[in-house]
Order: C-alpha cells, then structure tokens, then sequence
C-alpha cells in the first residue's frame, strides 16, 4: 500500500545555516513515528515544512496522493487535514475552550452552528475535558490546555497529526495526562508523527523511531532495535544520555 | 463680572451646549475614518507586502507629522483648488479623522503585534485563510488590548474637534467668541465653561471605555490594576 505521507529529500535553509539536509521518509496509515534528535537539528523545521507553515527550499512531499509541494495545491485545504500540536499549545486566549475547538469546523468545515458545537463536545469529552467546555484557557491547567489543543485538531478530523515536543512545555506531573490522550490515539490507529523524547511514549507507542542530528536522519527503525541494538554509535549515545536524564 | 456674569453664562448654557453638538458631530464623523482608516494601514504595515506597507507608513508619517490646523487648511482650501466640492464639515471630518488614523495606526499596530504569533501559527496550521486569522483571531484580542491607548486618542480627538473653528465651523468655541466679544469681562468665565462641558464629555467617555474593557476582559487571562494590587496585599 502506498504511504499516506511520504518525504522525499526535504531541504530547507535559512541564511547560511542549512537546517534541513535531504530527509526522506514514508509514514503508513496507522503508523505512530517518534521523531527523536539533539535540539537544534530540524526537527520542528521538518514539521513545519510539511504543512508548508516553513516553506522548503527543496523536496517532495505528498499527502495521500495530493502533491502538498505543488504551488497549485490548496495548502489551506491540506493543512486542514493535518492535526498540529505544538509545544505551548497556542490555544486562542480570547476563546472558551468550546469555541477554541469549534472555531476550526465553523470557518474551515463550514458545518453549521448546532453540528460543530456538538462535534466540538465530543472532541472534548474524547480529551476527558467536557466539564471544561466553558474555561477560557488562562483558566486550565497546562496539560488541560494541551488537551484542548488536541481536541481542536481532533475536530478537523484529520488524516494524520503531528505533534512538536507536545509536552516539553508542562510540568513533569502533567504529562501523563497528555501522554495518555496520545496512547490511546495510537491504539485507536490514528497516523501519528510525534517530535518528542519521551521514551515511554515511544516504546509503547511507535512503530518506527527516526534518529535525526544536524539535519539528517541518522538511523530509523522499530524501537526495540533502535533501543537495545542501534547501528549507529550516535543513536545509541543519544538514547543512553535521555535515558539517563529521565 | 459677579453675579450678572455668571447669570449671562448660564442664560448662554444651552446655547454653548447647543453649540457642542457641532463639536460631537464633528467627532462621530472622524472617529469612525480614522478607525477604519486606522486599523487598515496598522494591518498593512504589519502583514502588507513591500508596496502596501511602504503606502500605509508613508501615510501614517504624513499625517502624523503635520499640524492639525494645516491639515485643516490644506483640506479646506486644497480639496476645493482641485475642484471638489466639500463642505466645512467634511474637510474637517476628512482632515481630523485621517489625521487620528494615523495616531489611531500605530495603536493597533502595537496591539495587533501583541497578539502571540504562536496562535496565528496555529490558526493557520487549522487551515484557516489570512484573512479568516485576521477577523478571528488577530482583531477580536487587538482591539480589546488597544482600549487603553485608543482612550488617548479618544481624549485627544474629542477635544481637537474645537480647531475646526478654524475654518469657520460654529462649534462651541466660535459661539463663544460671540459671548466674549459683546462681554469682554466674560472671557474667562466663558473657557472655563467649555473646559467644563469637555472635561464631563471625555470623562463620560473614558468611563464608557474603561466598563466595555472590563466586559471584553477575559477570565483568568488578566487581572486588572486594581484586582492585582488587592491580591498583593
């Protein structure tokens, strides 16, 4: 079966740093990749780019047949098949917690007011957050937040989601709460592309990791080989170190 | 002056106030384009491409930069050389209101910027159009957090609107200049009451401004002056 996602030497510099040197991968449907570097190597960038938010200097990207690259590409159409979590959230500050996760159905679905606002709480429900519906953001938690945030991507009914460094931003206490909203995508076979070091995560969750330093991708593989048996001395290193640091 | 001074003003009251409604006219008529005009230029200087930007500064520098009497002149005299036919009224709403657009410009230039990026970023990742961004979430959080300064405006505009006297406009104090002439000994007594009916109108206004900034607030995002200060202590 032909990937749902597939990266084809993707560059991308900025000034005279070249932060993105020719990555290439495929993602299948269903697939959890955990996407896992030293910071400062792309992979936020890599994200960014294939929902064009960064624009690539060079490289192919299709999303389920549709040439995402290809100037004649609906981008908005695209990115609104794309679910994107990011690292602070970047909830709407001025909106409920509802309205953060109905305001994508109203203006880029257009579904009418009724069945976005029933989708919405759903949305939330699915997030655990349905008592939260009326809360403005400021009013949640950090991991609540994060949750609305996937709620709101939840919503569009994606094709598959990205997640930057989803819970680099919350205290250490309020992780499992957003780790456990993404287990449970994985298990139900949402496609999932995850920047992140959580290694319980990538364990339960992945079915590849990918192993990226200073714009390439180093290693890729099934988390038991990258973990107990990594090719590449790097990987290994690097590995060991987050460990350690956990 | 004494007793029948004070008589004299209070018989002239209602005409003074009569007078200040000229004044409101004026103002209704230019705050509403130096808004409009004001939130365009602020929206191409920051998301505009090289032209457009380029115009919308080279405005805001114009009229920023130039005296509002001159402005007046120049509308007043200008727009009739070139062949239009405007009243005194319209010159001076046109000239007063581009002028505060260009004050009213780096308000909500300020305010527009103070949005977070991250949450343009996410609206746009939604796939939501630059312009949907804008209405939805750019606006509705810019010009809650623009009141504060755009009651400067407000205060400072109100009270201009006396300088269309200038072109010959009967606002409050061109008929107060007809209290003054007949009744030289007035002439204080007379400022001092139109002092008075602008220092109740901005009041008014600030008061109406400070309440919708209360209403617009949202839970838990800011806690206002006073409420922060009772906290900390």
């Amino acid at each position: 079966m032909d990937p749902l996602l597939k990266i084809e030497d993707l560059h991308k510099r900025f000034g005279a740093e070249e932060i993105l040197k020719g990555v290439s991968f495929d993602v299948h449907r269903g697939q959890t990749i955990v996407v896992m570097g030293p910071s400062g190597t792309g992979k936020s960038t890599m994200l960014r780019c294939l929902n064009r938010l960064v624009e690539p200097d060079r490289g192919r990207i299709s999303l389920d047949g549709v040439e995402v690259t290809d100037s004649h590409t609906d981008i908005n159409a695209v990115r609104a098949s794309i679910g994107y979590v990011f690292q602070d959230f970047h909830l709407f500050t001025h909106l409920t917690a509802l309205d953060n996760v109905r305001i994508g159905l109203l203006k880029v679905k257009r579904l009418d007011r009724d069945r976005a606002t029933e989708r919405a709480r759903r949305m939330l429900e699915r997030v655990g957050l349905a008592a939260k519906a009326d809360a403005y953001p400021a009013e949640l938690s950090g991991g609540q937040q994060q949750r609305v945030a996937i709620a709101r991507c939840l919503a569009m009914d994606p094709k598959v989601m990205f997640f930057d460094e989803p819970t680099s931003a919350l205290d250490p206490e309020l992780t499992g709460e957003v780790l456990q909203v993404m287990d449970e995508l994985a298990r139900e076979g949402m496609t999932m592309l995850v920047v992140s070091h959580e290694l319980g995560f990538a364990r339960r969750a992945a079915h590849e990791i990918i192993f990226m330093e200073h714009g390439r991708i180093v290693e890729q593989g099934p988390p038991d080989q990258l973990f107990s048996q990594p090719r590449e001395q790097r990987t290994g290193e690097f590995l060991r170190r987050i460990a350690a640091e956990e | 002056m004494g007793i029948d001074g004070l008589e004299l003003i209070w018989t002239s009251l209602p005409e003074l106030l009569w007078a200040t409604l000229v004044n409101l006219r004026v103002f209704a008529a230019l705050i509403p384009i130096g808004f409009a005009v004001g939130i365009g230029v602020a929206l191409a200087q920051v998301y505009g491409r090289r032209p457009l930007a380029a115009l919308a500064s080279a405005w805001e520098w114009f009229f920023r930069g130039v005296p509002a009497l001159v402005l007046l002149f120049l509308f007043f005299y200008g727009l009739g050389r070139l062949g239009l036919d405007v009243s005194a009224f319209l010159a001076g709403a046109l000239a007063m209101g581009f002028r505060s657009s260009g004050y009213q410009s780096q308000i909500f230039r300020g305010a527009i910027q103070s949005v977070p990026a991250g949450q343009v970023t996410a609206a746009r990742s939604l796939g939501m159009t630059r312009l949907q961004v804008v209405k939805s979430v750019v606006l509705p959080q810019a010009l809650r957090l623009a009141i504060p300064a755009w009651s400067n405006e407000f205060s400072s505009v109100l009270k201009d609107t006396t300088l269309v006297y200038a072109i010959g406009i009967n606002e409050v104090m061109r008929f107060a200049r007809t209290v003054y002439v007949s009744h030289p000994e007035l002439a204080m007594l007379t400022f001092l009451t139109v002092a008075l009916i602008f220092w109740v109108l901005t009041s008014l206004g600030n008061t109406a401004l400070q309440a919708l900034e209360r209403r617009l607030a949202v839970p838990g995002f800011e806690v206002r002056g006073r409420g922060a200060t009772r906290d900390a202590r």
